[in-house]
């Protein structure tokens, strides 16, 4: 088997159900090692569960999810989830920071806990990471003294500070005002230059155009239209991604 | 005064009026945390309870016969006494709020227990011991709790004050109980997802992300049940401890002068609001600054 061309994301058939209400019907996609893929779609199409069923933060009722070697259906304990999520991390539309932790601590906080690091050396980590996403003056700052992009720059940073296999993006700049989300927005594109892995659920349309490799519309909980961007933008195939498109673009 | 405060705790210095409907519902919000009413001691009670104490010599030097002492000069004279009992209060309240602050912190946490038995029976004890009355448990405690004790042969006694601290310390207990309870809850479920991607475990994310933003919450309403847990020591005279409450009794009964009821009864009155009055201030100023700040 050659290990370059196996993907590091590989959903099956994904079913997932809220009581009786059917959220995902049938989802399957994959992502190579490196790849960076973008799923857009109206609200309520199931796009932000898929990203947690991805790190088992919801479980899946039918169908399989293996990310970074781990059969995510098949992880009951917690210990088994916490392997995983080490490989997996997620950004969220809040950024969800630590509100009593400052900019330095928040980045610096799982590798100490979690992984168990050396905390000169996680230290070290977190200042270059703060640097990447152009925060150094801002690392002993609270998340309330932060506005919304820098905040969400900061959730970046500390995912990565656990050197993660796959990175998932859950509408990072829905809660961003216009001008703070091209910061932001870059970062990312810096990310997925220096080869990590992205899943991204965004609204940002000329985004996804720019940096994804594979976009993939979908509705009603399956996906109706996968291609690359350019494709998918300029010549969609099914009625209903066209429709979705002129109302967005 | 107030409303300049209100303003350095929101960061401006805009004239800025807090709109009353905030006002009434933070005072809501944290009055459903604590189980009680916020003690919201103002510098005109102590001035109204000033008065009373005026009023109350007045009629005592009014009634008084030849012969008697002034009633400032019989106040003085009970005083060094009366002090006596009001730091034994004063003890007992800080011993009951330790122990039910502690059995309470286990109580709460079991309150959150992932295991269904151990949250419904936190559950139940949790709401038994806060919704009965004081005086009762007071009095069960009194009662069921043994005098004395023998462990391997030694026998140790329990005076009264013992058990009327414990008394006191179960509805503690249980208040502190609903307070963890309360404040963990509060903690927005964000913060449990965004651990959980990080790899937390749930032991890891209760330590060191969701308490430490629990404390500020439950700061407050803790302060203000000691403020009446303090008021509630008095109690304990009813089952026989002797602090100031069964002190003034008996120094009234030596006195044996009626006109001195209501000098004597507020004097007592007034030093209970001298020792709580700064509590509820701080706790009041404290629910202000974290309200401003989440």
């Amino acid at each position: 088997m050659n290990a370059a061309s196996e993907p590091i994301v590989a959903i099956r058939d994904v079913h997932q159900s809220f009581g009786a209400v059917e959220v995902l019907k049938g989802i399957s996609l994959e992502v190579p090692k490196g790849g960076v893929v973008c799923i857009i779609g109206p609200s309520g199409s199931g796009k932000s569960t898929l990203l947690r069923c991805i790190n088992g933060l919801v479980p899946i009722n039918k169908g399989s999810i293996r990310v970074a070697g781990f059969e995510v259906q098949k992880l009951k304990t917690d210990q088994e989830k916490i392997a995983l999520r080490k490989e997996v991390s997620m950004v969220f539309q809040q950024y969800n920071l630590f509100p009593h932790k400052t900019a330095l601590q928040n980045v610096m906080m799982a590798p100490i806990h979690v992984l168990k690091e050396n905390e000169a050396e996680v230290r070290e980590r977190a200042v270059a990471l703060l640097e990447k996403v152009r925060l150094t003056e801002k690392a002993n700052a609270y998340p309330g003294e932060l506005s919304g992009g820098q905040q969400q720059r900061v959730a970046i940073a500390r995912s990565l500070a656990m050197q993660p296999e796959v990175m998932l993006f859950d509408e990072i700049t829905a809660a961003l005002d216009p001008e703070t989300v091209k910061e932001v927005l870059t970062t990312i594109k810096e990310l997925a230059q220096d080869g990590m892995t992205c899943m991204l659920v965004t609204h940002e349309m000329r985004f996804a155009r720019e940096i994804a490799d594979v976009v993939h519309f979908t509705d009603g909980g399956v996906i109706v239209e996968s291609g690359p961007p350019d494709q998918l933008f300029d010549r969609p195939v099914k009625d209903r991604t066209r429709a979705f498109l002129s109302q967005i673009l | 005064m107030s409303r300049l405060r209100w303003h350095e705790a929101r960061g401006t210095d805009l004239p800025v009026l807090m709109p009353s409907a905030s006002h009434i519902a933070r005072a809501a919000a944290a009055e459903r945390t604590s189980g009680f009413f916020t003690l919201r001691l103002q510098p005109a009670h102590g001035a109204a309870l000033l008065l009373l104490f005026l009023i109350g010599c007045g009629v005592a030097q009014a009634q008084a016969e030849a012969g008697h002492p002034s009633i400032v000069a019989t106040i003085w004279k009970w005083t060094p006494l009366l002090l006596g009992g009001f730091l034994f209060n004063l003890a007992i309240s800080a011993v009951a709020m330790t122990v039910g602050t502690l059995a309470g912190m286990f109580l709460g946490f079991a309150q959150i227990s992932l295991l269904p038995p151990v949250r419904k029976g936190a559950w139940l004890t949790t709401h038994f011991f806060r919704n009965a009355p004081w005086l009762v448990l007071l009095f069960y405690c009194m009662f069921l709790l043994p005098f004395q004790v023998t462990v391997f042969g030694i026998t140790i006694p329990i005076p009264d004050w013992i058990k009327a601290t414990l008394g006191l310390a179960l509805p503690v207990m249980a208040n502190v109980s609903e307070i963890v309870r309360g404040a963990v809850q509060s903690i927005p479920t964000a913060q449990w997802e965004s651990a959980a991607s990080l790899a937390f475990n749930r032991r890891q994310t209760m330590w060191k992300i969701i308490l430490p933003q629990c404390i500020k919450r439950m700061l407050p309403p803790w302060m203000n049940l000691y403020a009446i847990l303090t008021m509630a020591t008095v109690l304990t005279s009813i089952v026989g401890v002797t602090e100031m409450m069964t002190l003034t009794g008996r120094a009234l009964s030596a006195e044996n002068r009626p006109g001195l009821l209501l000098a004597f009864y507020s004097y007592v009155l007034f030093w209970f609001f001298l020792y709580c009055y700064p509590i509820a201030r701080w706790t009041v100023r404290l629910e202000a600054k974290y309200a401003v700040n989440q």
